[in-house]
């Protein structure tokens, strides 16, 4: 056979194009989008693991994690971030029995969740800079405060965006937009839900281990 | 320069680092460019407003979220940017042409004028010439390719562009107001660090490239999904055009290796800025670490630029040939396997370090199989014209000057992969020659090929195929003369930027190599004439049928330029070569007995606006007038949330509006067949 050769003749009604305009799923779209950005996050978060492990044991005379790190402290922290990755799955189905109240509720309950384990990262951070660990103390903390301060970012802008989303949500209820939305910021979540379980493990289980 | 000012180490309140000194008033080049710039900036500012042409820009192109004229928007900006990072290569290449100690001296560029030249033409050329360049291509032909009527997130896509013209626009600022980088396109510390460039000239660097890559990473999310989601009915995987695979292939790329950008540059910033040890040689930093991030990015980024100019060659070579692509499936092969194996070569840049010998070994077999895969291709292409019907227009001209320079470029690059020879031609011209002779040879050969292949598509004229072809000749003679020298002076060892050197034997080889320039200069000039003189003459060059090289893929069944939906009934495919199946059949050009309304995105405010905050805070950081960076920072998030509250995003272009559009293309067509038929005649006869 040719390589050249046309196909067999197209079947009868074959035109080329659609006569009717077929749906589009544009909401699928921006989900799938989104977990393309997660999975370009992952690589983020990867390199800034990397660059850790690389420096972890560079602390050039400065104090040492194992001095310092209080790991029931630390478990705390993670408990309410954990806790906050289920409450948004009540949000959720909350949102999936077109409950407003129910979801408005959880995901403020999820806010203050989150609000709650920046407060602990935040004074944690205070804390290990008043003791001589701070970021630009050597290469072993500048990694730590890279890797868990994006961490942090990721988190504080996570809040930000419930906040714009609940007020959207409140001015024009559960659209397919809002309920779109709802599932790309669920993704976000718990996505850093999984990345605070490797900083757990990483970081502090085997940094104190 | 940098010996001229004064280093503000307490930044003023309101001003920052920035003082009246920043002003490079005292070095004539600078203020004359300055001038020159101004005066043309001004001029094109007063015609559009005298014209009242304000209005349309904002309206049809500034917040426009279609993607050919965005496309076409980065293909503007990109050429425009070649034209400084090639005058940068001339300033270089004259300097190194009479820089030698027993004739005239010094040459007429000081070192840290030199060093910001040769810097600033590696980041022009590779970020703001060749990014852009292959971004806009794929903006104007990836949708057209698949049937789709826009790319996935439109927003996102203006976005996109507009911060990288906050980027490209921070570079320039930085030739008028304070200094660029002087340390090499990648910034290496500890050079890159506060201690050895206290200045503003790195920062301008990583700011310039922090918004700009951000904008990149959406554009590659932005791509994969409108790949991955948007094809016509029936499309199949195995049944995408060539372009859009390699097009997918690197948006994966994008969306794997960009992030590393993002974390080198942002690491790098927290130790100018706030003095943390990531990259620093004191206090536990590591500098190596900064060189192996760099290239985990910098080698996938090689094949971001090089695959979507594969793609470009496969659709010349089978169009022009009037086949099918020869060997589809492999070269889809080829494509994925170079995609995969981009990511574990990046040591290979530096053997030099002292990874150890089995370290070296892997990278070098490594980067030695990947010229595998690239084989493969070139297999592909020269089967495919293999008994074809080989028209050589000018895109054709491009392609088989790419065989010749791709050839030699790859096979010194398997020189370089070999880590012994390595040790010997690390860092001398003979790389720079090697990275050139792939840049310019690959993708940028590819680049001209598609710019003049589907130039009638985006603008409804083709190029002036005489001129395309002096251009071609020009460029490829001149890139020979201007780089072949390079490679003897690379074994004579002769190292890369240098400002001024005392060996006499070197200075006949620079000397030819200067003349090289000088002929690719007047491939330039001819490029910009042909594009003058086609646009003049567009009547004559004008494209009724949509599809004036016999193409093969779906870009070419519709009007050239498309409507702004592209195309009035989504395509069904059932054929790779979808057009040519049609055109076989005859049912190509044939008319839809009704049209239906069409969805479609709104134009927004919000890519340019949100840009233009990231253009106020990245000015502001690298000044460190805080307040101010702070206000675009807020700027940023502020506008991005009042675009989300916005609900009037798209809207429905009715049927007889549809019609009303589609009576008139069908009416160009019958006028054309008339043409061509008189045409016919008149051949006939002769």
């Amino acid at each position: 056979m040719s390589l050249n050769t046309a196909l067999p003749a197209p079947p009868p009604g074959f035109t080329g194009y659609l006569a009717e305009e077929h749906h589009h799923d544009y909401g699928g779209d921006t989900v799938f989008g989104f977990w393309i950005y997660i999975l370009s996050d992952c690589i983020l978060f990867a390199t800034l693991f990397a660059v850790f492990a690389v420096l972890q044991g560079n602390y050039a005379g400065t104090i040492e994690a194992v001095d310092l790190v209080e790991l029931d402290y630390v478990l705390g922290e993670t408990a309410l971030l954990l806790l906050s990755s289920f409450t948004f799955g009540m949000a959720m189905l909350a949102a999936n029995a077109n409950s407003m109240k129910g979801l408005l509720g959880w995901l403020g309950i999820t806010w203050l969740l989150g609000g709650g384990f920046l407060v602990m990262e935040v004074n944690e951070f205070i804390h290990f800079t008043h003791e001589g660990a701070a970021a630009w103390s050597s290469g072993a903390w500048s990694a730590f405060y890279g890797l868990i301060g994006t961490h942090g970012l990721h988190v504080f802008a996570g809040m930000m965006w419930m906040l714009v989303l609940g007020a959207l949500l409140l001015r024009d209820g559960l659209t397919a937009h809002n309920r779109v939305r709802l599932m790309c910021l669920s993704l976000f979540w718990h996505f850093l839900d999984i990345i605070w379980i490797c900083v757990f493990s990483f970081v502090y289980l085997m940094g104190v281990l | 320069m940098a010996s001229n000012h004064t280093i503000v180490t307490e930044p003023h309140i309101l001003f920052g680092k920035l003082t009246l000194d920043s002003i490079p008033y005292h070095d004539p080049i600078l203020v004359t460019t300055f001038i020159v710039v101004l005066i043309g900036s001004l001029g094109i500012v007063g015609s559009v407003i005298y014209f009242g042409k304000l209005k349309y820009l904002w309206d049809e192109w500034i917040t426009s979220v279609d993607h050919k004229k965005i496309g076409i928007m980065y293909i503007i900006t990109a050429l425009i940017m070649m034209l400084r990072g090639f005058s940068d290569a001339l300033l270089m290449r004259s300097q190194q042409a009479i820089a030698v100690a027993d004739s005239s001296g010094a040459g007429y560029l000081p070192p840290e004028h030199y060093d910001q030249i040769f810097t600033a033409h590696g980041v022009i050329m590779i970020f703001f010439v060749a990014m852009p360049f292959i971004v806009g291509l794929m903006n104007i032909v990836v949708p057209l390719q698949i049937g789709a009527r826009d790319v996935a997130f439109p927003f996102l896509n203006s976005l996109s562009f507009w911060l990288f013209v906050v980027g490209a626009l921070m570079l320039n600022i930085s030739l008028f107001l304070g200094e660029f980088a002087a340390t090499g396109w990648l910034a290496y510390p500890p050079l890159s660090g506060l201690e050895y460039s206290p200045w503003v000239g790195v920062d301008y660097w990583l700011w310039a490239l922090q918004i700009s890559g951000i904008g990149t990473l959406l554009t590659g999310v932005n791509f994969v999904v409108t790949i991955l989601r948007m094809r016509a009915p029936g499309m199949k995987l195995m049944q995408m055009p060539v372009f859009t695979w390699t097009s997918l292939c690197a948006n994966v790329l994008i969306v794997a290796a960009f992030p590393i950008l993002t974390v080198s540059l942002t690491l790098l910033t927290l130790d100018r800025y706030i003095g943390t040890h990531f990259f620093t040689g004191d206090m536990g930093g590591n500098q190596m670490m900064y060189v192996n991030l760099i290239w985990a990015w910098g080698h996938p980024e090689v094949y971001i630029l090089i695959l979507p100019a594969f793609g470009i060659f496969s659709e010349v070579t089978a169009t022009f040939s009037r086949k099918r692509l020869f060997g589809y499936t492999a070269l889809i092969w080829a494509t994925a396997c170079i995609m995969l194996l981009s990511f574990v070569v990046w040591l290979h840049h530096f053997f030099t370090m002292g990874a150890g010998a089995s370290v070296n070994a892997f990278f070098g077999i490594a980067t030695m199989i990947i010229s595998i895969p690239t084989g493969v291709k070139l297999f592909n292409w020269l089967f495919t014209m293999y008994r074809g019907q080989v028209e050589y227009s000018s895109p054709m001209w491009w392609t088989v000057a790419f065989f010749l320079t791709f050839a030699i470029g790859g096979a010194t690059g398997v020189m370089l992969a070999i880590p012994a020879a390595n040790f010997v031609l690390h860092n001398s011209l003979f790389l720079v020659a090697h990275f050139h002779n792939v840049i310019i040879g690959g993708a940028l050969f590819g680049y001209f090929a598609g710019f003049t292949y589907w130039f009638p598509k985006a603008t409804g004229f083709m190029l002036d195929e005489k001129l395309g072809k002096w251009a071609c000749s020009l460029w490829t003679v001149g890139f020979f003369l201007a780089f072949m020298p390079l490679y003897v002076l690379g074994f004579m060892g002769m190292t890369r930027r240098l400002n001024y050197y005392d060996n006499p034997v070197w200075n006949a080889w620079l000397i030819v190599a200067a003349c090289g320039a000088l002929i690719v200069l007047c491939g330039i000039l001819v490029q910009l004439y042909q594009i003058f003189a086609s646009i003049r003459d567009q009547r004559k060059n004008r494209d009724h049928s949509g599809d004036p090289w016999g193409g093969r893929t779906l870009e070419w069944s519709t009007s050239s330029p498309p409507p702004f939906y592209n195309f009035a009934h989504l395509p069904q495919v059932r054929d790779r070569d979808h057009w040519h199946d049609m055109k076989e059949n005859g049912l190509a050009w044939q008319r839809p007995e009704a049209y239906q309304r069409i969805h479609m995105p709104r134009n927004t405010w919000a890519g340019v606006v949100i840009s233009g905050f990231a253009m106020m805070m990245g000015f502001a950081m690298v000044w460190h007038i805080w307040w101010m960076a702070a206000l675009g920072t807020a700027g940023m998030i502020a506008s991005w949330i009042i675009h989300a509250f916005l609900n009037d995003k798209d809207y429905y272009v009715e049927a007889d509006e549809v019609q009303a559009i589609e009576d008139q293309r069908y009416r160009r067509l019958e006028a054309a067949d008339d043409r061509v038929e008189e045409a016919d005649v008149v051949t006939i006869s002769v």
